[in-house]
């Protein structure tokens, strides 16, 4: 729908699999902080009636 | 098509009588041309308000979901493709229904019609063999049914019922060689991120929030929907874009697997918002990537409530 690529993540992190969920929240976090701020799908407060 | 209407009006009054079922789900006349109304009717009596013809487009598997009684039903292609997604839902069991077949001729976009007679009043449409006419103060236009398809049924590739207890006519016959059925869907995909993001910007733009898209689909039918929940309250009332959009592409990803491009969505539609850009290019993917058409196999479970061992995707292993 125009999310740029990077912004999204898919992964299948069983509820065992605790190292796994770090790492990937790690990285995850790590490549949207490199897109800079989202463009698309926020809310300000000032818009919000 | 008007010789449908009659064998339906006589098999529902066979069937109500007989006491085979309980409610017999059709059409009637609307109040407005081109526009017929979903029907149920419990006396035989009443089998004469049934009628068929190419404005038949809202989808009666709606009124099908969790009745515990014996339901005679009208169903075309996609009607049939939902009553077996119903079945393999557990909204309802084959042995509940008795479905009267319709081998399906596309349905007729009534927006078209009156875009083509410049918005004037329609009063009158009648249908002869191929083409139709239409009337109103002061002018009388006839037009040919293959110009007007709605979009879905222009590419229509299950124009015959697939589950039905009789058929009240001969089987059409359907599309020969590939139908480039998602042609427009790959146009989309084929933009930058930034200019889908506008194209999609534009079409929502409109949506009013009545989600009648929602309420014409048989698919929804979730005790309460995620919009209208308050606690938590997971997307926003306002018709901010934000909310709106949040709004369009959870309804369609709730769809993945299911819809069956009946187009009930975008009929309804009162701003004309062609949502089911959307729900086909889950469609696509669903047929690309599991060879899945929705509602075909009674015995064959969904893509998305499988799981198989030897899945060919490495992480899910």
């Amino acid at each position: 729908m125009g999310i740029e690529p990077g912004r999204l993540h898919f992964s299948w992190i069983s509820s065992a699999e605790a190292t796994k969920f770090v790492e990937v929240a790690r990285e995850v976090a790590e490549v949207v902080k490199g897109l800079g701020p989202a463009g698309h799908l926020i809310k300000r407060r000032a818009e919000v009636a | 098509m008007g010789e449908y209407g009659e064998k339906i009006r006589a098999r529902a009054r066979e069937l109500l009588q007989e006491g085979r079922v309980d409610v017999f789900i059709g059409y009637r006349e609307g109040s407005v041309p081109m526009m017929r109304q979903p029907v149920l009717i419990d006396d035989a009596l009443r089998a004469e308000e049934l009628c068929w013809d190419s404005h038949c487009a809202l989808n009666l598997c709606n009124y099908v979901t969790k009745r515990t009684d014996r339901v005679g039903i009208v169903a075309n292609g996609c009607n049939s493709r939902n009553l077996v997604t119903h079945i393999t839902e557990n909204q309802i069991t084959r042995e509940q229904l008795y479905i009267v077949g319709i081998p399906c001729r596309g349905m007729i976009d009534h927006r078209a019609v009156l875009r083509a007679v410049k918005q004037r009043e329609i009063v009158g449409v009648e249908e002869e063999g191929e083409g139709f006419t239409v009337r109103g103060r002061g002018f009388v236009e006839r037009f040919q049914k293959k110009d007007f398809l709605q979009n879905n049924c222009a590419t229509c590739t299950h124009h015959n019922p697939v589950i039905y207890d009789e058929l009240v006519g001969e089987a059409v016959g359907e599309p020969e060689g590939v139908v480039d059925v998602f042609g427009d869907v790959a146009k989309v995909e084929a933009m930058e991120p930034e200019k889908r993001w506008g194209f999609f910007s534009r079409m929502f733009s409109r949506c009013l929030r009545c989600y009648a898209c929602r309420n014409a689909c048989p698919l929804c039918y979730c005790p309460t929907c995620f919009v209208d929940e308050s606690r938590p309250q997971w997307v926003g009332k306002s018709t901010d874009p934000t909310d709106t959009m949040t709004f369009h592409f959870l309804r369609a990803y709730h769809c993945a697997g299911r819809c069956t491009d009946c187009g009930a969505c975008e009929r309804v539609c009162p701003v004309g918002i062609k949502m089911r850009q959307f729900t086909r290019k889950l469609n696509k993917d669903a047929l690309r990537l599991f060879s899945w058409e929705a509602g075909l196999d009674l015995e064959e479970r969904p893509p998305l409530d499988v799981y198989r061992p030897d899945d060919y995707n490495e992480f899910i292993r």
